[in-house]
């Protein structure tokens, strides 16, 4: 073989594996993207009913059930909207009313979202950001509605 | 006092990096003699400031010095002395000062064992290792200082983190750290030979063993991490493709790569360019790592609460780090040829397909790690790459590197022939297909595609490294093998052997694993994976520094007792709850029992059960490796060459007397 017949083999070859290599990588992009909403997005009816997603909120005090079997209930919050979450399995040791969390799952058609997974944390400071971006536009947003609302009147 | 003395050692150390960044490069550059001979006495010196900085923080911990703002927030009285030792690197801060230790470590180590590599190059090595000092004790100075003050020092520290409290972490990180920080040295080279203008096999020569040692720092790291979250997360896993994981997985596919990369450089002077891109890729990539963990940009379990600023100041470290270094390459790479020529079926032509895939490889879990980052400074929406992706496409991708292992090692240098290479790779084919199709037929629960292809791949792998050790052997047979085989051979042999039993382990433990989440009163039993467990409730009793339910299970099989597991729910007095799982390990199986919650107040809990065969072999795979690569990086050449350059100078030194 020439040496410009090899440098053509061994391009073709990088050409072939390069493709095959983003075809996979999109292929799974594409399949295992999940968006992050807010209770607000969901209040909204910015979040998807037929597909898995994050939730991110504070869960609510008092609003954590536990039952005699393994499902768990609590309320996320991010302060103007709420949504019921139910959980069938064992909560990681750092989930707290009060305290940040992110469950990824589906929506109900009984708009109760059903987490198949529940994030765990390593520090109990730990805000995700997410959760606190979620926090501070639901702020900035309950505000607005306040003032509109006094304006109204 | 002691605080004082280490925030000035702190100061003098970067007063000596700085030494070192600016005159060892500029006196190679100028040829002034004494300008490069500083590189030495400067790099000692910050070795020394470091080792006395990290003392005195050490020593903050061990008094319990809460005046000091990070000993008050990571540890207390009670705490074991062994987590006052290991809490020093528990949090931010003080995990930077190690990184920077680190540093300096590694940098006197190559002060003082490159005898066989001329000053100038030495200088200009120790140089760049200072340029990269100088950017970590400014940032620790500058953002996160270990020994800020507290006005009214507290009579009681908080904790340290009780995740952290645990054997494993007390070596996880120093190993990585030593693995990533060791790259540095590869990435140092690299540029000092850029600089120097001198590409030759000999840079490769040098650089290879200190790679070789990181690399079995970073692996050992990553193995050790691994192992600590199965036991401590309580999840049952071993890896989840978290981005730190990723973070830390990264380099070290980068670094795999430039071992092989490096070995071409060395041996056959080929790929010369392709090696200095790797070598910067990797120490990239290690720091990219240290601003994912340390910039809290991302969800991550690792990530700990952290402040903005920070991340800011590594992200312009990073872009000066790698931006300098790739406008080097731009600059220098037209010069470097590499004149070898080889055929389509050689070894070079295995690790040149080898290095593609790592990097391919290493590239796609980049895009999963960044894309959720990139979209949401884009403002297109938050989203998360879950593990599917990853394992989607990780597994198609590195599949074919375990036939390459195969191969390339007995594919023949420059050129082989393709006919000869089947005929010799034909028996091990046959033999692989049919033992790993028969074994999972026959010896596994029930039949599975990706159970046969795992263990088709691992004895390919074992076969033709069999019939590499047969080879090299030659007609002495087994005493050839010993007396033709050197050191950075048999490391390749074990290095392989390590895929094959991580390989086994990955596919059995993934497709075999059965687990449970249940409610279980006590006496009541529940059958997983053909053992009993039984729950005989869980009692409530008191550790160091913190309270505790512990279950007691007894796992039984077939009747007979097999071992009695004390899963723990644990209450730290910081008020942060923590799981113990209950582990009865195994070389073909793991019995794995964590508490939940209880549920209800007749006494029952909420019980997590797994049973996961042969989860051992994944880790026992990665130190299998890692004793691979210490064995390449103690090869008596290296030792020869360092005794040959002491002979010269002393035959010198002699001769200048005379």
């Amino acid at each position: 073989m020439k040496a410009r017949h090899k440098r053509f083999v061994f391009l073709l070859a990088g050409m072939v594996g390069l493709g095959l290599a983003s075809w996979l990588v999109f292929r799974a992009l594409d399949s295992n993207l999940s968006y992050f909403f807010s209770p607000t997005d969901i209040a909204q009816h910015k979040a998807p009913k037929d597909h898995v997603f994050r939730l991110g909120g504070l869960v609510e005090e008092g609003t954590l059930q536990r039952g005699q079997e393994l499902t768990v209930r609590f309320v996320v919050t991010d302060g103007p909207h709420k949504v019921n979450v139910a959980y069938t399995g064992i909560l990681p040791d750092l989930f707290q009313e009060g305290q940040g969390v992110i469950a990824q799952g589906r929506l109900g058609a009984d708009n109760v979202f059903v987490a198949d997974e529940v994030l765990a944390k390593h520090d109990e400071n730990y805000m995700p950001p997410e959760v606190a971006d979620a926090l501070s536009e639901a702020h900035v947003e309950g505000v607005t509605e306040m003032a509109t609302k006094g304006a109204d009147k | 006092m002691i605080p004082e003395i280490g925030q000035l050692a702190l100061i003098l150390a970067l007063c000596m990096a700085l030494v070192q960044a600016v005159f060892p490069i500029a006196g190679a550059h100028k040829g002034v003699a004494s300008w490069v001979a500083l590189a030495k006495p400067a790099a000692l010196g910050q070795l020394l400031f470091m080792t006395i900085g990290y003392a005195c923080l050490t020593y903050g911990f061990l008094e319990h010095d809460f005046s000091i703002r990070y000993v008050a927030t990571n540890s207390n009285t009670s705490l074991p002395i062994l987590y006052l030792i290991s809490g020093v690197w528990g949090a931010h801060e003080g995990s930077l000062l190690f990184w920077t230790l680190t540093l300096s470590l590694w940098t006197g180590v190559v002060t003082l064992f490159s005898r066989s590599v001329p000053e100038v190059m030495v200088a200009r090595v120790v140089g760049v290792m200072g340029v990269v000092s100088v950017g970590f004790l400014l940032f620790m100075l500058l953002t996160s200082n270990p020994f800020v003050r507290l006005m009214n020092p507290p009579l009681e520290g908080r904790d340290l983190n009780p995740l952290l409290q645990d054997p494993g972490l007390a070596i996880h990180p120093p190993l990585l750290y030593m693995g990533y920080v060791g790259f540095s040295v590869a990435f140092a080279f690299a540029i000092a030979a850029m600089l120097g203008g001198r590409l030759d096999a000999a840079w490769a020569r040098w650089s290879r063993p200190w790679t070789n040692i990181a690399w079995v720092f970073l692996t050992l790291g990553i193995v050790i991490g691994s192992w600590w979250a199965y036991y401590e997360l309580g999840w049952g896993g071993w890896w989840f493709w978290d981005p730190v994981e990723n973070a830390s997985f990264m380099p070290w596919i980068i670094g795999t790569a430039l071992v092989h990369s490096l070995a071409v450089t060395e041996k056959r002077g080929a790929f010369k360019a392709w090696t200095v891109l790797l070598a910067i890729f990797a120490f990239s990539l290690s720091l990219l790592g240290t601003f994912l963990v340390r910039s809290g940009v991302l969800t991550s379990v690792h990530a700990f609460a952290t402040d903005p600023s920070r991340g800011v100041f590594i992200l312009l470290f990073l872009s000066v780090i790698i931006g300098g270094s790739l406008l080097l390459y731009s600059w220098r790479a037209s010069q470097i040829r590499s004149s070898v020529h080889f055929t389509l079926f050689s070894r070079e032509t295995g690790l040149l397909l080898t290095n593609v895939i790592l990097m391919v490889t290493a590239c796609s879990i980049l895009l999963g790690t960044l894309y959720p980052l990139v979209l949401d400074a884009l403002g297109v929406g938050k989203i998360s790459v879950g593990p599917p992706y990853f394992n989607s496409v990780f597994i198609p991708l590195t599949a074919p590197l375990a036939v390459l292992a195969g191969v390339g090692a007995l594919a023949r240098w420059k050129r082989d022939s393709g006919l000869s290479l089947a005929r010799k790779l034909a028996l091990p084919m046959l033999l692989s297909v049919g033992g790993g199709f028969a074994l999972t037929l026959w010896a596994l629960p029930h039949f599975s595609w990706g159970a046969a292809l795992g263990l088709v791949l691992a004895l390919w792998v074992l076969l033709t490294m069999l019939l590499w050790l047969k080879e090299q052997g030659g007609a002495a047979g087994l005493a050839g093998v010993f007396k033709n085989i050197s050191r950075a051979g048999w490391g390749m042999f074990f290095g392989h052997l390590g895929i094959a039993v991580f390989v086994v382990g990955v596919a059995l433990t993934s497709i075999y694993s059965t687990e449970k989440d249940l409610r279980i009163e006590k006496g009541q039993s529940y059958h997983l994976g053909g053992y009993d467990f039984l729950f005989k409730g869980a009692e409530r009793s008191a550790g160091p520094n913190y309270l505790m339910d512990r279950g007691e299970v007894v796992v039984s099989r077939e009747g007979e007792h097999v071992a009695t597991l004390f899963p723990e729910k644990r209450d730290y007095r910081s008020g942060m709850p923590m799981t113990e799982a209950g582990i009865d390990a195994g070389l073909t199986r793991d019995l794995f029992v964590a508490l939940g919650e209880p549920l209800g107040k007749d006494g029952a809990w909420s019980l997590r059960i797994y049973h996961k065969p042969f989860v051992r072999w994944v880790w026992l795979g990665g130190l299998f490796m890692a004793f691979g690569g210490l064995l390449a990086a103690l090869d008596k050449r290296y030792f020869r060459l360092a005794r040959k350059a002491r002979l010269e100078t002393e035959a010198n030194t002699a001769g200048g007397k005379a």
